[in-house]
């Protein structure tokens, strides 16, 4: 966009030179002439990664959908059965249980990492320019690079029955809560959303420490002149201030709560007795060993509509947030 | 790409069906071959055991014009890539999940031609029977679609110290003495059992179907896994075994955070002694002798009554061959060897730790003594006696285990099942994914 805008600019100064009609006429033509080749360009310049999306992203999306209308194994010639699969979801009491261990996530992936982050943020703000700000942001967004799959089974080994979590409580005399957290009934969705607070705070702290920095320093100036404390400075202009930075974080986690999946495969498989079951690892049971690719299918079309009418609000609240 | 999106997905392998009988015939004596021109045999083969990669190396030594092109994964990745495996990239040997709708989707080679020209058909055939599938699904009888490299046996592992602790001098004869041991072992502090019960592998399926086979016959879980018409795992006996397995629970005979942990841990704690038993197959039974020598028994499950039959999950580790496989004789006359070649049977039962496919009367390669090799071959031989070979209940459909055996057992441990519930909920799951 800028560039075109440069090259317009280029060109009228060059106009200005050659007053001459006939000139005028070929530079037009030539002008135009560029701008066709550089939509060419473009195209080239988009084409690869577009194909890349549609092959990759919107036809796996069409399929899915297709799917969801037939009764197939996977392998065999698959039978129409039109919304059938969808009526089954609605019979699944499995299924509305997963549902809500996925909002129950949303406690742990969301707003644990938002108001975490959002602390730590404040505080690392403090001494912006420090090295213990550069030491501090990189190890807490370490998390972040390390891939779901090592960080679910590093976890798994704190949390075991004598892992370093256990072994820390007997130290301080806590023995008599230790268990094995992934183990049990009561504590294993909450020791998953544990694993998934760690992995995304790294994330939240710093879209929010990059949104503080925009902050004009002059508010900060002007709220203390009129004598404000910094816990008047944090909800009087920080907050209001970042409430675009938190619409993406609270975006983002809360996809990654309601599409979970690799940190309860990794750490859980669902269990135990389906106390961590997530329905996105429904859906991969369904696919993989009940073969029933059509209700796999109906349940991720049904998931993608479920993520969509969370999230859509969460952005309209932010965009009249805007404005 | 329009095309494929509008039409009905699935049904391009059907006319790649029943194509049996090779294209690359050689036969010797009526028998199929693998001919003197170089084969490269396409292996699909689960990751972390070496037998299948030992025997193929023997094999390319005494056949150098056979070399093998092996695929390695984890068995769970086998499991949900098998039907497309199958039909995309067909291999002439595979190592094969619960093998019914395999079978059913017309993906596997029907085997009987060369079960008659190899003479298979004069085996043992309880060793063949899990592997023969009928046009419905239901197992048992039909044709043969897969074959063995050998067939497992499971049983009780114990810790021979511990049990010295405990004062067990003998393995127990009947479920009372077992009961008695596991209450000593209580007294003195020591695990009774560490079963892995955690994630999507709920292990305490092992002593349940040993529990239902030391009360009841073994004959009607056969018919419930092979899924016969009318089969029902919801029996009497089958109540008395879950709530025999109820009372271990409570009386905290298992390691207290079973539903945590998986079959590696329980592998880590046993041969660490921290458990007196566990639960287990004889695969385990060449590792138990290099890792706790000497230290490691084995013994059937002990009856309800004293003298009574016992019985064993046994099961073959089976291999098939792909519909559209390119060498399926020679890949026929592989599994052939590997049963009835003495080098092979060596492998089979030293490598493998598990009884060979094969006649009754075939080659026995010499085993150590006081092994637990040589226990669970024993083992082997007195189940045949007492006709009490079962499959495993844990594969009597595609997702039984992990969708509805893992999580009862896993309530059942947290005191959030009963045992009349369990074998209600799963019979419930079984007949609605069967019917389904």
């Amino acid at each position: 966009m800028s560039q075109q805008r440069l090259d317009r600019t280029d060109a009228d100064s060059r106009e200005v030179t050659a007053p001459d009609a006939e000139a005028f006429e070929r530079r037009r033509r030539a002008l135009r002439a560029r701008r066709l080749r550089r939509g060419w360009v473009a195209w080239a310049l988009v084409v690869p990664a577009a194909a890349f999306y549609v092959v990759f992203v919107l036809k796996p999306i069409v399929l899915t959908v297709q799917y969801s209308f037939y009764d197939w194994d996977g392998v065999t010639a698959a039978s129409w059965v039109g919304l059938g699969n969808y009526a089954k979801l609605l019979q699944d009491p499995e299924l509305g249980g997963s549902i809500v261990h996925a909002f129950e996530l949303i406690l742990y992936f969301s707003f644990i990492p938002v108001a975490l982050g959002l602390a730590t943020a404040a505080i690392i703000r403090k001494f912006a320019t420090s090295r213990i700000s550069v030491v501090s942001r990189t190890v807490l967004f370490l998390p972040q690079i390390i891939p779901l799959v090592a960080a679910g089974i590093m976890w798994t080994w704190l949390l075991s029955t004598d892992g370093l979590v256990n072994q820390v409580l007997r130290a301080v005399g806590l023995g008599s809560i230790t268990r094995a957290w992934l183990g049990d009934f009561h504590t294993a969705l909450p020791a998953v959303g544990v694993i998934g607070a760690w992995v995304l705070f790294g994330l939240c702290m710093l879209l929010l420490l990059a949104g503080m920095t925009k902050i004009d320093p002059s508010l900060y100036e002007a709220a203390r002149i009129d004598g404000a404390g910094a816990w008047r400075e944090f909800f009087s202009i920080t907050l209001p201030s970042l409430r675009q930075e938190v619409g993406v974080c609270l975006t983002v986690t809360v996809i990654a709560a309601l599409a979970s999946f690799d940190i309860v495969y990794i750490s859980t498989q669902g269990g135990p007795g389906n106390a961590t079951l997530v329905p996105g690892l429904e859906i991969y049971y369904l696919a993989f060993f009940q073969r029933q690719v059509g209700t796999a299918s109906a349940l991720a079309v049904a998931l993608m509509l479920l993520v969509l009418a969370v999230v859509l609000p969460l952005q309209r609240l932010n965009r009249t947030g805007d404005s | 790409m329009t095309a494929t999106a509008c039409s009905a997905p699935g049904g391009d392998n059907n006319n790649a069906a029943n194509t049996q009988g090779s294209t690359s015939t050689s036969t010797a004596g009526g028998q199929p071959t693998c001919g003197t021109a170089p084969v490269k045999l396409k292996m699909y083969i689960e990751t972390g055991f070496p037998l299948p990669k030992d025997l193929s190396d023997e094999f390319t030594k005494q056949y150098p014009n056979v070399t093998f092109d092996v695929r390695e994964d984890q068995f769970a990745v086998i499991t949900q890539n098998a039907p497309r495996v199958l039909v995309d990239d067909p291999p002439d040997l595979m190592r094969l999940p619960q093998v019914s709708e395999l079978a059913k989707d017309n993906l596997l080679l029907n085997l009987d031609p060369y079960a008659t020209a190899f003479g298979w058909d004069k085996w043992p055939q309880s060793q063949l029977e899990q592997m023969r599938v009928n046009a419905d699904g239901s197992r048992g009888d039909g044709p043969l679609y897969a074959m063995g490299l050998n067939f497992s046996m499971t049983g009780v592992f114990y810790n021979k110290k511990l049990a010295q602790q405990i004062g067990m001098t003998a393995a127990p004869t009947t479920l009372a003495e077992l009961d008695q041991d596991l209450q000593k072992a209580k007294d003195a502090g020591i695990v009774g059992i560490a079963q892995f019960n955690g994630g999507a592998t709920g292990g305490l399926a092992f002593p349940l179907q040993n529990l239902m086979a030391a009360y009841g016959d073994p004959a009607p879980i056969n018919d419930w896994i092979f899924q016969k018409k009318g089969a029902s795992i919801d029996t009497p006996t089958n109540l008395q075994a879950a709530e025999h397995l109820d009372k271990w629970i409570k009386a905290g005979y298992f390691a207290k955070d079973i539903n945590s942990f998986d079959y590696a841990t329980m592998m880590s704690r046993f041969i660490g002694g921290k458990s007196l038993f566990i639960f287990d197959g004889d695969w385990e039974s060449g590792n138990l002798d290099k890792q706790m020598a000497g230290n490691a028994g084995f013994f059937i499950m002990p009856p309800a009554q004293a003298g009574g039959k016992q019985a064993a999950m046994s099961a073959p580790l089976t291999y098939g061959i792909s519909a559209k496989a390119a060498n399926p004789d020679c890949a026929a006359f592989f599994l052939n060897w590997v049963a009835t070649n003495d080098k092979a049977r060596t492998i089979a039962v030293q490598v493998g730790g598990s009884h060979p496919m094969g006649p009754a009367d075939a080659f026995m390669p010499p085993v150590e003594a006081n092994t637990v090799t040589a226990q669970t071959l024993d083992a082997g031989a007195k189940i045949g006696k007492d006709n009490g070979a079962m499959d495993f209940i844990a594969n009597a459909t595609g997702a039984i285990y992990a969708k509805s055996w893992t999580p009862n057992l896993q309530k059942m441990v947290a005191g959030q099942q009963t045992p009349q519930g369990l074998l209600t909920a799963v019979q419930k799951d079984y007949e609605s994914e069967i019917g389904g």
